[in-house]
């Protein structure tokens, strides 16, 4: 029998990890496909060539299906997001010197992002009151989870990520040169990048998104509506096939190997103990001074790779919040339908493997691990808490946005 | 007549950004900027405020160049991605040829589709040439190979320069590979059986 060659775009983050498991450790062949991963060096590249075709699908920042469908890109190609690609994985870098201004304002060492945020209020406050420029902070996208999460973890704290900062885009494995060059003095972006600056010597990891939201959003597997449309039981066997490889990828006893098939040059290019880490949780904040982070990175447990409507429609209210579209319902609608908890749903019918019956939970509501109702097997989510104990209910959205109004 | 249009190339590859420049030149646009090194390329586009930009595709600063762009736009002054969104096959062929172009909205089609065509002839030039490089680089490795395999047989078996190739042609013939490969597993065996 044949195998179907399907083309996937993916960037080089630690985050593409069922994308690699998946083509090397024989999920796809089981399915009857045959996956071909193409590198990418930015996510304006992934876009438009998943939107003319070049790839089927690929690794994609989670609001990006959004984002294209709401006419914030250059091309018009509707995309879906039927999948998702893990949960959490991002950590906030900041430079020795801006380290050592926090900690002079009592920042904590344990990347609690109260604790951290209050200190890096203080910082800027400090420094507008003494006339210093502006702290800058890169991201790798504006339509990005870490736009998003650094956003919200600034303002709970009491900052104005648009009037009292500047937050600039930077490729991700830019930047810790940018870092270094003091064109940034602080970052968020997905691992590996922020243990790389550790690593360097040139910054130390002050708290992670998993600190900022637990088990919150990342990536997603973005492609085209006509795609799915054409090709049905292509999609439900690359869903299968990425899913398992994602439980193959939680597996702790896994992770060395995975940390090994990741390091190589055509997929992260990165030694694989430097992989490993971010992978099993156990960071390095700064030099020797390593903290296990829980549930830091998870690509299966928790419902990972489900594409729930409220983390779609809490990209969507940020977008709203920081003026990239206007709230009306057709935009709503329109963010609603980017993410297709229906294809996940079933692609994984009968597969012995736990789906949510809902398509949406309110985002922030648990407190401890809760065994909810899911078809398949038992499943247990949470705990799901944002830092500054805010929750998000996709049926008070109108005024969740107008909450956040400044 | 129209103001002549600013246009910024942004291109890691020095030659090939000289080559697209010398084309914008030679079709007589003047108002050429070129930009290699793309540290702080946000900055530098600031101060040039260009009507077209065009920019490789495996460069990183694409989303770079993106947001800046979304920055401008609240400033009143829209930029589109190529020449029309719509206009698929274009975009296409764009992307195949590895290169990629924003353009400030308003501007007529007429004014533009030409230069993007320009650049897409010219980035398939260079990869070609870039091909063919490459293929002279593996043919002079291939003689070289050749070379040495020949010198080993004369050596080992005692026979002259013309019955070493036509041995190692025969072989090759045979086998249905290449001289060279059949060259390169002669001169590796020698290495690993040592003087």
């Amino acid at each position: 029998m044949g195998l179907t060659q399907i083309t996937l775009g993916f960037a080089p983050l630690l985050d593409s990890a069922v994308l690699i498991a998946a083509q090397e450790q024989g999920f796809a062949e089981a399915e009857g496909l045959v996956l071909k991963l193409v590198r990418e060096t930015s996510w304006a590249n992934i876009r438009d060539r998943v939107a003319i075709g070049h790839f089927d699908a690929a690794h994609m920042l989670g609001p990006m299906p959004l984002s294209a469908n709401l006419g914030l890109t250059p091309l018009d190609a509707p995309l879906i997001a039927p999948m998702a690609l893990g949960l959490g994985g991002n950590a906030i870098t900041v430079s020795n010197d801006l380290w050592a201004a926090m900690v002079a304002f009592g920042a904590p060492a344990g990347g609690s992002a109260k604790g951290t945020g209050l200190a890096m209020q203080r910082v800027i406050a400090d420094r507008a009151e003494k006339g210093l420029p502006r702290l800058r902070f890169g991201v790798v996208h504006r339509e990005s989870g870490h736009n998003y999460e650094l956003r919200y973890w600034l303002a709970a704290s009491g900052v104005d990520p648009d009037r009292d900062i500047e937050i600039m885009v930077v490729p991700p494995s830019f930047q810790p040169d940018a870092l270094a060059s003091r064109r940034t003095d602080a970052y968020c972006v997905g691992e590996p990048w922020g243990s790389v600056a550790v690593a360097r010597g040139i910054g130390r990891i002050v708290t992670t998104k998993s600190a900022i939201w637990r088990l919150s959003p990342e990536k997603v597997l973005g492609t085209r509506v006509q795609w799915a449309n054409r090709y049905p039981e292509q999609l439900a066997a690359l869903i299968r096939t990425l899913t398992r490889a994602a439980r193959w990828c939680g597996d702790p006893d896994n992770m060395p190997a995975l940390a090994k098939i990741m390091s190589r040059d055509d997929r992260l290019g990165l030694p694989s103990e430097l992989l490993l880490r971010p992978l099993s949780g156990k960071l390095l904040f700064g030099p020797e001074d390593e903290h296990q982070v829980d549930e830091f990175f998870v690509p299966f447990l928790r419902a990972a790779n489900f594409p729930w409507i409220s983390h779609a429609m809490w990209f969507y209210s940020q977008m709203v919040r920081w003026g990239q579209v206007e709230h009306t319902p057709e935009n709503a609608a329109k963010a609603r339908a980017s993410y297709r908890p229906d294809l996940f749903r079933a692609a994984m019918a009968g597969q012995g493997i736990a789906v949510p019956s809902a398509n949406a939970k309110i985002e922030g509501a648990l407190t401890e691990p809760t065994m909810v109702g899911a078809a398949g097997a038992t499943l247990t989510l949470g705990p799901d808490g944002f830092f500054d104990g805010m929750q998000f209910d996709l049926d008070h959205l109108d005024e969740y946005i107008a909450s956040q109004k400044r | 007549m129209p103001d002549a249009l600013s246009i910024l190339v942004i291109d890691d590859n020095a030659i090939r950004a000289s080559i697209i420049e010398a084309g914008l030149r030679e079709a007589g646009h003047d108002r050429v900027r070129v930009i290699v090194d793309v540290e702080d390329v946000d900055a530098q586009i600031g101060a040039i405020g260009p009507d077209v930009v065009i920019i490789d595709l495996e460069n990183p600063n694409r989303d770079v160049l993106e947001h800046f762009f979304s920055l401008s736009r609240s400033l009143k002054r829209p930029i589109a991605m190529f020449v029309d969104k719509a206009d698929l096959s274009s975009i296409e062929a764009a992307v195949d040829a590895g290169v990629s172009a924003y353009v400030v909205d308003g501007l007529r089609k007429d004014r533009v589709k030409p230069i993007l065509d320009m650049a897409i002839l010219r980035f398939r030039a260079f990869s070609r040439m870039q091909d063919e490089l490459e293929a002279a680089r593996s043919e002079l490795q291939g003689r070289k190979v050749v070379d040495k395999a020949k010198g080993i047989l004369m050596q080992s078996r005692g026979i002259s320069e013309d019955e070493a190739y036509a041995l190692l042609r025969t072989t090759a013939m045979n086998q249905n590979r290449k001289i060279a490969e059949i060259a390169q597993s002669v001169v590796t065996a020698a290495e690993l059986l040592g003087p």
